[in-house]
Order: C-alpha cells, then structure tokens, then sequence
C-alpha cells in the first residue's frame, strides 16, 4: 500500500467540508459546550469556596473533568463524521465513478479518514485557548496534557477507522452510524459496565479467602475502556488500584495502545479490500 | 480493442447476462440497445471493473479485467445512467478531482480542463457550481469528465436519457466529435433510432443474450425478409387482387380502406419485387403508385426482441 500524501480525496473532502456552513456551526457548538462547562465549574467552586482565587488542586479536578468532556464529546462526534465516508458517496450516486479512476482503494479510504480525522483535530486545536485557562491557574504537568490529547487522537483514529469500515461495508448511512454508535457505546460504556460486574463477581467469590485472584478479563475490560484509561491518567492511584484489583501488573494504557491501534489497522485493511469488488474468478 | 467471451452473470437462479460473445476493433462506435433490464448496463459494469462477472472473461486492449483492473481502469472513461454530483464544487473543479484522481500533473490538467469544457459547450459554466448546472449539462460534465485521462474506451451507459431534443442533440454531436477523435465507444440506450446515427455497429440485447449484432443496416436486413407493400390504383381490385395472389412472395393481402387499392406482405428479394412491378404493368394493371413501407427502427427493435421471447 504506497502513501500518497498528495490525495485528491483528502482535498476535495476539506473543500467541501469548509464550504459548508454546518462545519463552522459545529465548531461553534463544541466551544460554546465547552466554555460553558468550564466557565460553569469556575463559577460554581468560586461561589461554593466563597474565594474569588482558584487553588490548583482544583484545577486539575477542572483539567480532568475537561479531558472527560472531550473525550465524550470526541466520542459522540467521531462516528457522525465517518460512518458515511463511503455510503454517502453510494448515496450520493458518486462512488461508482470515483471507484473507476486509478486511485487505490487505500488512497480513496485513507482520505476519507484523514478528512474526517482533520476536522476533529481541528476541534481540538480550537478548544485549545479553553485548556489554557486551566494552565493559568496551574496544576497540571504539560506531561499530562500531551498524554491525554495523545490517547484521545488514538481513541478518535481508531472509532474513525471503525465508521469508515462500516460505512464500506453497509450500503446505508443510518444503519452504518447506528453500528458505529453502538461499538462506541459497547467499547466506551459496556466494557466499563462488564468490567465493574466482574470485579464484583471475582471479590464475591473469593470473600473471606483473603487470597486475591488474577482477573485478565477485568484486566482487559479496562484496558479498552477510554474513559478507566483517562482515569488513571488523571488519577495515579486510579491506575495501580486496577492493577492491584485484578493482580495484572501490565500497565493499562500499554494494552490500550495495541488494542485501539490494532483496530485501526483490522477496519481500515477491511475497508480497503471491500471497498472495490473482486474481479478474481469467485473459487 | 474490446473482446467479451462467454460472460456470465447470475443473480441467484436469474442470468442477467447469459453467455455475451462480442468483439469491437478499435475505433467503432458500438450501439447496445435493448429494453430495461435487458443487460445492458450489467454488461457496462463489468466493463467499468464495478461487477464481478459469473463466468467469461474480458479484454480491453489485450489486458483482463480479471486480472489487471487497476490497468483497464486507466484506458476506460465511464459514464454511469445515473450518477450524482458533488454539490459545493464548481465544474472546473470538479474536473480537476477527477483529473488529480488519475495522478494528471497540475500543470497538465489546468490546461486541459478549459479544453475539455470547450469540447462540451461548457466553457461558460466553468465557475458555476456543479449543482446548479441543467441535466443536460451535468451530462456534458460528466462525458468530459470522463475523457480527463485520454482513455482509448469510453463506455457511455444510457447518456442522453432525459434529456430535452436541444441536449440530445448536442450530446450527439459531441459524440460525432470523439468518434472522429478515434475513440472506441460503447454507448447503450432502450431507443434504437437514437444509436443508428452515430453508430457503425448494433447489437441488440434482450433477457442477456445478445440476439443480433452487425452495422444498422444488416440489422434493418434481418426484417427486410417480409416487407409491406402498398399499391394505389385507378380501378380494377379484383383482377389486381387476382394478380397478385398467383405470385408466390405475395402474402396477407389487404384493401385499402379507401377501396382504391391493396397492400400486401412480401417475401421475395428486391430483384423479384422489381420483377413483380413490370409483370403487374405489362398485364395493365392501372397503378397509380407502388410503395414499399419504410422499417421504422422502432419496428426492427420490437420485431427482433419479439422473437427473443
């Protein structure tokens, strides 16, 4: 698969995706959800505190809560952007004929998910001035800040990769955003929720024992659960308590790497093999 | 240029295209007709590398579609019957994706891009978004955009379906135009009359079998078997009708409406008919005219797809 960096997709993606105005009210409504959280939480432990100072203990809480947001909001805007990359265009009455040019099906699939990988990044680069207020009040390490804004790329790479993957597969735009929503939910929600049960199940069973036992399931429900893994960014303890509840000294974030990147590479080598038909001889 | 051998292919139990044989030279304008869901465009995809086939192969200059797609790709210029447009792009630009998409330099495709628009009339609409443009227009676009890449085939599926008298007509001249520029192309339509023009072969295609193939002429031939005669005259029926009925060729012998004449079917060739004529005159039969019918295209297509049946 040879990387094109000149693709023709990729550009004619962010051209029609500026021209439209619904981009720039998106981003509106990301800052304006954003400033509201954060000038909410300012306000509300400024009032509460009855200070009018803000203690970095606090800001971090605000730093993390803001990572929470993103990630959430990163989450829910993922699959809207990329679970029509390619069934729009079948929608659309256009993919038969951007299918008969020369361009690879990497080249076609790869600039779809940069387009829409682009625009979340530029999200995030836009709520960047709102992270800074935090920064004004210290607390918080650039260390942290480049770690989260590191997994929460990966984490959007890697649901991105997954709507593109559905978007090829499935003919419909509706149906392939209710599957993508739904590995979302299933990988930011229920592995977290599952994850809660085992714990639960293994403590249960092993109560009066005093002989903690090794849970890999636990273990691996955390490591692909987004928001357990910015827990334990923002929370030190958060991740060794983990490792002590399933006695699996394998660091979270290691196995969150391999999986979200694994999945990257599974949807888009999918998508790039069903994106054309096969004009091999069927055996 | 182009050899289809034994294409194939099934939906389940039902043949959308049953055993298709056909070879085109380079160069020939190649009309396929035939009604909705005959096949036509089944066919048209498979050539554009969009349909895997059931069975056959095809060759597109030598190269296999099976085989080697990514190369047919760079040789055919495809137009599908229905397509859509990015709205939000402008024509020039929305040539200049395309062209990118063929790996076209820059450079070279801002000097062909106001080309290509001349060659389809559309050098005034060159920053008018593509949306916004009449169907007609959008079909131009489309041919032009099809030819960005210089391809030796151009497969054209249905291409001046819905389109106003004023628009067929200048998609047709662009068409004169690229089959003087050399280019192998395939074109289909459900409207015989609208491919005999400009093509120099014809085949026709009904349940996916191809059931005739050969320039418009040989196909008019086929019907040429039995042709309908009508004789205007100043008197005598009876004995004209008696004439007539001792000829062997002659079948299913009419009055005219009017009474003041007879048509008939004939089977004989144009010798016999010229025959006919003289032998009718010489025993004074008062003729005032002897007309064959002209075959209408209409009639050859439903007569040779009846049959198919």
């Amino acid at each position: 698969m040879k990387m094109n960096f000149n693709n023709p997709v990729l550009f004619k993606e962010l051209k029609l995706r500026f021209r439209s105005p619904k981009s720039f009210i998106g981003i509106l409504f990301y800052l304006i959800a954003m400033c509201i959280f954060v000038f909410g939480f300012i306000y509300a432990t400024m009032t509460v505190s009855g200070t009018s100072y803000f203690r970095p203990s606090e800001s971090f809480i605000l730093f993390g809560l803001l990572a929470f947001i993103q990630l959430g909001l990163v989450l829910f805007i993922t699959p809207g952007l990329t679970a029509g990359a390619i069934s729009s265009e079948r929608e659309k009455q256009t993919l038969s004929i951007l299918l008969t040019t020369s361009q690879s099906s990497f080249q076609i699939i790869s600039g779809k998910l940069s387009s829409s990988i682009a625009f979340l990044l530029l999200l995030i680069v836009a709520g960047l001035p709102v992270y800074s207020l935090v920064f004004l009040f210290g607390g918080i390490s650039p260390l942290d800040f480049v770690k989260v804004f590191l997994f929460l790329f990966v984490t959007l790479l890697a649901i991105g990769s997954v709507g593109v993957m559905f978007s090829t597969l499935i003919r419909r735009t509706i149906v392939s955003m209710i599957a993508t929503y739904g590995t979302m939910l299933f990988l930011s929600v229920v592995t977290g929720f599952i994850f809660l049960i085992v714990l639960q199940m293994t403590a249960f069973n092993h109560t009066g024992t005093g002989a903690p036992t090794t849970s890999y399931l636990g273990h691996i429900l955390a490591s692909i659960n987004p928001a357990i893994l910015f827990a334990s960014f923002l929370s030190q303890g958060m991740g060794d308590s983990i490792s002590e509840m399933t006695q699996v000294k394998f660091p979270i974030w290691i196995g969150y790497l391999i999986f979200y990147l694994s999945l990257t590479v599974i949807s888009l080598l999918i998508s790039v093999k069903k994106l054309r038909v096969n004009m091999k001889r069927s055996k | 240029m182009i050899e289809i051998k034994g294409l194939t292919k099934k939906y389940g139990q039902f043949k959308a295209l049953d055993n298709l044989n056909l070879t085109l030279s380079e160069g020939t304008v190649f009309g396929f007709v035939g009604a909705n869901g005959a096949g036509k465009s089944t066919t048209f995809l498979i050539l554009a590398t969009l349909l895997q086939p059931t069975a056959g192969d095809v060759f597109i200059d030598g190269v296999n579609i099976r085989k080697n797609p990514q190369a047919v790709r760079k040789m055919i210029g495809y137009m599908p019957d229905f397509f859509g447009v990015y709205d939000q792009l402008k024509a020039d630009e929305y040539l200049d994706f395309y062209g990118a998409s063929y790996g076209i330099p820059e450079a070279e495709r801002q000097k062909l891009i106001p080309q290509l628009l001349e060659l389809v009339n559309l050098s005034h609409k060159r920053h008018a978004y593509v949306d916004l443009l009449s169907r007609g227009m959008k079909q131009r676009l489309c041919l032009a955009r099809s030819l960005i890449h210089d391809p030796k085939v151009l497969i054209l599926d249905e291409p001046a379906s819905g389109l106003d008298p004023r628009a067929r007509v200048e998609m047709r001249d662009i068409l004169r135009t690229l089959k003087k520029m050399g280019k192998t192309i395939l074109i289909s339509s459900h409207i015989l009359p609208e491919l005999a023009e400009m093509c120099d072969e014809i085949g026709v295609i009904d349940n996916g079998r191809l059931i005739a193939h050969g320039s418009v002429a040989e196909i008019q031939d086929k019907l040429r078997g039995e042709r309908v005669i009508t004789v205007r005259l100043a008197g005598q029926l009876d004995n004209t009708i008696a004439f007539f009925e001792e000829d062997p060729y002659v079948t299913n012998i009419e009055q005219l409406d009017a009474n003041d004449g007879i048509s008939f079917s004939y089977k004989g060739t144009e010798e016999d008919q010229v025959i006919l004529l003289k032998r009718a005159i010489m025993n004074n039969i008062p003729i005032l005219s002897f007309m064959e019918h002209v075959t209408n295209l209409e009639d050859v297509f439903m007569e040779i797809t009846k049959g198919a049946d």
